[in-house]
């Protein structure tokens, strides 16, 4: 029961994008378009999932006193070993996402789950989490490069949907649009949620 | 003392064993990466070379041009095309530094008589839907048959006859301009660059 708990609460109820604004780097940087931010996003969760495993599993050995750089070293490591094996393996996705991999790194939401949960847990219910949170980073960039693709170029996923006499607003998928659209969203959900309770 | 120790030694063995991991994984991946590149090279390559048959990743001439702001020297390498052992076109690789935000690097074909067989975009980071389109066939298509003798190496806004994009002039003003010092650099060393090596 706790699993699933694990699981749901990075979905929605601790989301790391619209809730905890965590890892705001990434999200506002790649979300020129759907594609670009499901990439991004699932890339990010193979490496919480697995950093989440090594920082469970060594969370009894490794001294609070050096936990931090710790995980660093943890965190780079798979982020270098995702990062070979695309250029060696999937290259194509590689060249797609290849400049944001390293990216990966910087993102305190894996630092963040590292120190809030998967050095106080068991592996299991760290790999929840991070599946959990990684998966609601997906969904969150997800939403914001579809909103900014189908302002900014008329499509999503490549797919046009306005049709050739779309003028797309291209201010949607430069850096502004990035600001502007997740403040909107957080504004709407806000509503959303103040409504509810 | 003691806790200090225990520090060092935990911190040492995590980062000597991150470091065994990694070592190990780029072994496994370095040669899958080279083929990789060796690929994506030869994509590019027969992207801007009329048909060949030998390798033109391997029949190369590398030459020095200038020196960059270290003053180091900067080194330019031509591919050489063949096909049925005589030399249909030579590739090489210009880099436009003034690109709207990073370098642009364009892969330029040259056939035997001066004229541009194609270019391709091997790198950029241009705003996606402005100077990305860069990439675009209706944009990168307009080089063929160009040569020195045959264009104004201009874009149309500032007078010359290459198409800039809708809202982005930055990006192909950078890359006809890199293309045409390409082409100049190929034009003052075309006997050096052509000559020798016909075996494949």
């Amino acid at each position: 029961m706790s699993l699933v708990k694990d699981f749901n609460k990075g979905i929605w109820k601790e989301n790391a994008v619209f809730k905890l604004l965590l890892g705001m780097c990434p999200t506002l940087a790649v979300t020129t378009s759907a594609e670009n931010a499901l990439g991004m996003g699932l890339a990010t969760t193979f490496v919480l999932v697995c950093s989440n495993i090594a920082v469970a599993l060594m969370r009894k050995i490794i001294p609070s006193g050096v936990r931090i750089p710790a995980f660093i070293i943890i965190i780079a490591s798979f982020v270098t070993v995702v990062q070979l094996s695309m250029e060696a393996w999937v290259y194509d996705l590689y060249q797609a996402l290849g400049i944001f991999i390293p990216l990966i790194v910087v993102n305190c939401l894996i630092l963040g789950r590292a120190e809030a949960f998967a050095s106080k847990n068991p592996v299991i219910s760290s790999v929840a989490d991070g599946l959990g949170m990684g998966l609601g980073f997906t969904l969150g960039l997800f939403i914001l490069g579809a909103v900014r693709e189908l302002f900014g170029s008329g499509a999503i996923l490549g797919v046009s949907l306005f049709g050739a006499g779309y003028q797309p607003i291209l201010l949607m998928i430069l850096p502004p649009g990035a600001f502007i659209t997740l403040g909107l969203l957080l504004a709407l959900m806000n509503k959303f949620e103040a409504g509810k309770s | 003392m003691k806790e200090m120790s225990r520090l060092l030694i935990t911190l040492t063995l995590i980062a000597a064993c991150a470091g065994l991991i990694l070592s190990m994984v780029e072994s496994a991946t370095r040669e899958p990466i080279k083929e990789q590149r060796r690929l994506q090279m030869l994509k590019a390559l027969s992207a801007v070379l009329p048909e060949f048959d030998n390798s033109p990743d391997t029949d190369v001439v590398t030459l020095q041009n200038g020196v960059n702001k270290k003053g180091k020297p900067v080194q330019l390498t031509f591919y050489r095309g063949r096909k049925a052992q005589q030399l249909i076109g030579t590739a090489f690789k210009v880099v436009a530094p003034d690109g709207y935000s990073g370098n642009i690097e364009v892969m330029v074909g040259i056939e035997p008589n001066d004229h541009l067989h194609g270019v391709e975009i091997l790198s950029h980071a241009e705003t996606p839907g402005l100077g990305a389109r860069i990439i675009e066939p209706a944009f990168k298509n307009q080089f063929k048959g160009k040569s020195l003798d045959n264009a104004d190496w201009r874009v149309k806004k500032d007078g010359g006859q290459f198409d800039q994009i809708t809202g982005a002039t930055i990006s192909p003003r950078a890359i006809v301009k890199a293309v045409k010092k390409g082409l100049e650099f190929y034009r003052d060393h075309q006997t050096e660059i052509t000559a020798g090596g016909t075996e494949q």
